[in-house]
């Protein structure tokens, strides 16, 4: 850390007070898995909606003793996930990495990492949208009661309607879910994908949404079910025969790109890669395969 | 002719009023002052000290004028208001069981409650039913939220009820801004049956809809009271659907109970004088 920062900011920018509230309602979201709690929401120096919940709730927990890993549609080096990070190093002087086994706190948008997370890392995820039941009562105040009442058939009744208009159910993210038998809790961001990884998971996850100001969690070990029809199941994105075209990997979740190379006439091409990078890397050294080969 | 062990409602000393109240209430309220409005506090007594208790298999009548309180007795049992005071106990109809209160209930057991044991149909289609669902959608409401999850199976049960209340089982996923008012009366019988409720409330279900409409609407309620002996509180300021349904009818006034016993006797020999007018100026 420079000296100039040390002098203008606080460890971790928001003052302590702030940090302590933002502790205060993490405690009650782990007591309650799945239950929206609201929170102040401080300004910071990026705007609301960029991954402001997120970044608070790792400004609130984070110690100089901790290594972080910042990561944004999976990928360590995209333009938020090294925004945030450099915020987070300047005024905290955390070491960094971009290993999942390293990291003791793991901010990220979007994905949960492939390589299996243990108790003792934290995932704090960056959310866009909370409540699940926007679709079926947009009034705030109906659906809290909704959710203190666990009067979920409306949304049970979404899922009935989905069925029957498209012959299965076509919800592509933001996925609804069962949190230990109580709370329906939205998924957003992550992909289907992952959603099965949060269900008894070892680490535990901790949902920041900035501009919508609620902070919940998933404790570890902690059930998780997605809404599913015995004849109609849950399912997540799968295209037959897919794989990394880096690492070969066909058990990741996978992201298309338009490959081109510039100033040649070749008309481009789309290839899939897994959206982990640092993953992705892991597998190619594990291969053989040196940076400089690229 | 009623077993005094198979009730299944109890209400006692409800009342409901909007606003605090003052010493002067009791005295310039109620039917004798012909407003449910204290002019002094302004304090509305929507619902004041009703009490009457429902049989197995019986249908009781409630009539009154506009603004009698009918509603608001309605909404009370149905528990989407809270009374100021008073008891609702439940029973279910089979032996050896325990009455519940209903009032002090948590909102989690009530939800669950209102959902399995009670029916509701509402004299406005869009109350009852959410007009950007299916048909289907709509009647399965109830069904998933006691955690029926195979689709298969709750189609199999909505054509059922649907055949039930005759309406054409082919329309399950039609939108039900096509149907005629009559018809989204039965589909939100269909909801009310869908999990074979206790108790059937009925809030003038028939008001709105044409005459032959009427009539057979109140033909398939009548068959399903008699098929199910289904235990009905039925809600009219129109006499005539209470004579054909209901066999005991309480009268309601400016908030207050002013009458009540069996439905021949109130309309052959009615006491109080708001009876009275009520019964001659049936048409």
């Amino acid at each position: 850390m420079t000296e100039q920062h040390t002098n203008i900011y606080n460890f971790g920018f928001i003052d302590e007070d702030s940090k302590r509230e933002v502790r205060r309602q993490l405690l009650k979201a782990v007591a309650l898995p799945g239950h929206q709690v609201p929170f102040a929401s401080r300004d910071l120096p990026i705007g609301r909606g960029w991954g402001t919940g997120g970044l608070q709730i790792t400004m609130a927990i984070i110690a100089a003793s901790d290594t972080l890993k910042v990561i944004d549609q999976g990928d360590d080096e995209s333009v938020n996930a090294v925004n945030l990070r450099r915020l987070l190093t300047r005024t905290t002087g955390v070491s960094t990495t971009v290993d999942t086994q390293a990291a003791t706190i793991i901010q990220t948008r979007h994905r949960i990492p492939e390589e299996q997370m243990r108790e003792d890392q934290i995932l704090v995820l960056q959310v866009p949208m909370v409540d699940p039941l926007r679709w079926v009562e947009p009034n705030l105040e109906r659906a809290t009661v909704m959710h203190g009442e666990a009067d979920y058939g409306r949304m049970w009744v979404y899922m009935y309607e989905s069925v029957i208009k498209a012959g299965d159910i076509r919800i592509a993210t933001q996925y609804p879910v069962i949190v230990a038998g109580r709370y329906m809790m939205d998924t957003t961001p992550i992909p289907r994908w992952d959603v099965l990884r949060l269900h008894n998971a070892d680490h535990l996850s901790l949902f920041g949404a900035g501009r919508e100001k609620r902070v919940y969690a998933v404790p570890p070990y902690t059930t998780v079910e997605p809404l599913e029809f015995e004849d109609f199941r849950f399912k997540t994105e799968y295209a037959e025969g897919q794989r990394c075209h880096r690492c070969g990997a066909t058990n990741t979740f996978l992201t298309g790109h338009f490959v081109k190379s510039p100033g040649t006439d070749e008309p481009g091409h789309w290839v899939t890669s897994c959206s982990d990078a640092s993953y992705c890397d892991k597998q190619m050294v594990a291969q053989g395969w040196t940076e400089a080969q690229e | 002719m009623t077993d005094v062990a198979s009730w299944v409602l109890n209400v006692t000393g409800l009342t409901k009023r909007y606003g605090l109240g003052c010493p002067r209430c009791a005295e310039s309220t109620g039917p004798d002052h012909g407003s449910s409005q204290c002019p002094f506090c302004q304090t509305v007594h929507a619902c004041v000290n009703a009490g009457f208790t429902l049989y197995q298999g019986e249908v009781l009548g409630i009539v009154g004028e506009s603004g009698s309180g009918k509603s608001t007795l309605m909404q009370l049992i149905n528990l989407t208001i809270n009374p100021t005071a008073g008891e609702i106990w439940y029973r279910e109809p089979t032996q050896d069981s325990t009455a519940m209160n209903l009032v002090t209930m948590d909102g989690f057991t009530r939800r669950h409650f209102r959902n399995d044991r009670l029916g509701i149909v509402h004299q406005r289609p869009e109350l009852g039913l959410n007009m950007r669902f299916s048909v289907g959608g709509n009647v399965a409401e109830k069904l998933l939220l006691a955690n029926w999850r195979h689709i298969g199976r709750i189609r199999e049960r909505i054509t059922e009820l649907m055949i039930q209340t005759e309406l054409p089982p082919e329309r399950i996923d039609d939108d039900p801004n096509t149907f005629s008012g009559g018809m989204l009366q039965r589909v939100q019988i269909a909801k009310a049956l869908s999990s074979n409720p206790g108790l059937l409330l009925l809030d003038e279900v028939t008001s709105g809809l044409d005459l032959s409409v009427q009539a057979r609407v109140l033909d398939l309620i009548r068959r399903i009271q008699w098929e199910q002996k289904m235990t009905m509180l039925l809600v009219s300021h129109d006499l005539g659907v209470i004579k054909q349904l209901a066999r005991r009818t309480i009268v309601m006034k400016n908030g207050f109970i002013v009458e009540s016993g069996l439905t021949d006797q109130i309309l052959e020999d009615p006491q109080h004088p708001y009876t009275q007018l009520l019964v001659s100026s049936a048409l």
